[in-house]
């Protein structure tokens, strides 16, 4: 474990050096601690793949002190762990057609068929690493390598919500309507960010994420 | 009472300090970007220091008050309007703010300040995701905004000690601490000066200069960011992230701005310059601690005028 400065307002705890499942639990384990007993002078946590960055109030406490109260917490992350295990969130995609214009491309690269890509998207289990780079946006690790598939080579100006793309190593779905430089394979009925609801976004830091195909009909029907 | 917008202005949105607990959302800390400008005008007018007022850009609105109210204008000096101190305006008067003399983001206050609903923690408009402030957007034309309370007091003759500002300008030197991967990169960060790209907005400031290279070829996770961070994508022009910056960056991080000199950044106009100079972290937490005690000096020293200006009222 190290502590390192953001700026002057915040610490970086680094819980590891890989993204792996005991980090990842060792990040959420960390974040539910601040957040069920926090530290005075703590304004805000943010969990994101090895690391939980906890802003802070200098006037209020300082790095010395805020840094050992962490140290003392991240010790025992992993056991805070045990009281929560991590949710899993399944998330309906209706593959291809309007909503996946580049499912082609990408099955094209991987050598296999669009049916058979859904099958390895599906097959999937993967984990949220950090929310980020847009309200609700999760970076999800899991994509299976056959997947992997490079940005397109000039971004399209408008990516519809609720989108589902690969971009590199990473899948993800996109909460908001934005420019974007991912292969569309997919769109989800779900709002994944909604400012006026109780959990504005739909998924966190270390929940667990599987995808489901679903027909056209049933994105249609979806409320 | 009611404020309505006769002209917009070049970008006005209501900004209040922001919505710090939402990060781990995505959601970014949003708020004024010079906070300092809105806390200073809010306590001018009696307000608390978070209280919303109007985040105004370069070319400032035309307003109509349909009540006796007091103002004041922090950061930015508009043409038109006085800064740093209330100034009392009249039911159905209008005020045009007219272009930035100096400064790009003036920040009008009012006594109770506007009313918006509170969204995710935070009164502030983010334009991105359409959230916060007047339907999450910049005002138009023809809005009418809400004022909570009563206009605050008649008598408002108090201005500020200008020597507790901070030390605005078209050049400016930033105080910064390192970033995670300053040295990873070339000197040219320290050593150069930048100019502001007409490009910057909420989000960041985007300089152009000498190219600032990587010493060290390494793949680079993304990590968190804050308003301050100066992150150097792989053209070499560094970006000092503002309020509405993304939570994750996945740039290199040379530096971050200390607290006490973000208001100098987020007052900078295109074509101004700015250079950076490394201090240490206990040095920014002294100047910040000195910061909000020069603060807490003139929250005192209007508590007792305004105390004593409600007392003289008739």
């Amino acid at each position: 474990m190290t502590l390192s400065p953001l700026g002057d307002s915040a610490i970086v705890v680094s819980l590891g050096d890989e993204v792996d499942e005991a980090t990842l639990g060792k990040v959420r384990g960390l974040t539910d601690a601040l957040r069920e007993e926090g530290v005075p002078g703590i304004v805000d946590v943010v969990p994101a793949f090895a690391q939980v960055t906890v802003f802070y109030d200098p006037v209020r406490v300082s790095y010395d002190e805020l840094g050992a109260a962490l140290r003392a917490r991240a010790e025992n992350a992993a056991g805070w762990l045990k009281r929560e295990s991590a949710r899993t969130r399944e998330i309906p995609v209706c593959y291809g057609g309007d909503f996946g214009p580049d499912i082609a491309d990408v099955a094209t690269r991987a050598g296999l068929s669009s049916a058979e890509v859904i099958a390895l998207h599906t097959g999937g289990n993967y984990r949220v690493h950090a929310i980020g780079f847009a309200p609700g946006f999760a970076y999800l690790g899991g994509l299976a390598a056959k997947l992997h598939t490079p940005r397109r080579a000039s971004p399209r100006t408008a990516v519809p919500a609720g989108t589902v793309g690969i971009g590199g190593a990473q899948t993800g779905v996109y909460p908001l309507a934005t420019p974007g430089g991912w292969n569309l394979i997919g769109r989800t009925p779900l709002r994944l960010f909604d400012a006026h609801r109780a959990e504005a976004a739909w998924l966190q830091a270390g929940d667990r994420v599987v995808f489901r195909a679903i027909s056209a009909e049933e994105f249609a029907a979806w409320k | 009472m009611e404020v309505t917008v006769i002209r917009p202005g070049m970008l006005t949105t209501l900004q209040d300090r922001g919505r710090p607990g939402s990060r781990a959302q995505g959601v970014p800390l949003g708020g004024a970007a010079d906070p300092w400008a809105l806390r200073v005008a809010n306590l001018l007018v009696g307000n608390p220091e978070g209280a919303v007022a109007l985040e105004c850009t370069l070319i400032g609105p035309e307003l109509e008050f349909s009540a006796d109210v007091t103002v004041a204008i922090g950061g930015a000096e508009f043409a038109g309007a006085p800064r740093w101190r209330p100034m009392r305006v009249r039911a159905g008067q209008r005020l045009a703010l007219g272009a930035a003399k100096t400064g790009c983001r003036g920040y009008l206050a009012i006594a109770g300040g506007f009313d918006v609903p509170e969204v995710l923690g935070g009164r502030g408009t983010y334009l991105r995701a359409a959230l916060g402030g007047q339907d999450g957007r910049a005002l138009r034309e023809g809005d009418r905004l809400r004022v909570k309370g009563g206009g605050g007091v008649e008598a408002a003759g108090w201005s500020i000690d200008e020597r507790i500002l901070p030390a605005y300008g078209p050049e400016v030197t930033v105080r910064v601490v390192r970033g995670a991967q300053a040295d990873e990169l070339n000197s040219g960060f320290w050593d150069s000066g930048f100019k502001v790209s007409a490009k910057s907005d909420r989000m960041g400031v985007r300089l152009t200069g000498p190219a600032v290279t990587r010493t060290k070829a390494r793949e680079l996770r993304s990590s968190v960011v804050a308003p301050g961070t100066i992150q150097v994508p792989p053209d070499g022009q560094p970006i000092v992230l503002l309020a509405d910056a993304q939570t994750v960056g996945g740039y290199p991080q040379a530096a971050h701005v200390v607290t006490v000199d973000l208001p100098l950044v987020a007052q900078l106009r295109p074509g101004d310059t700015v250079r950076f100079r490394e201090i240490r972290l206990e040095e920014a937490h002294a100047l910040l601690r000195a910061q909000e005690r020069r603060l807490g000096l003139l929250r005192e020293g209007l508590a007792q005028k305004f105390s004593a200006a409600r007392t003289a009222k008739p």
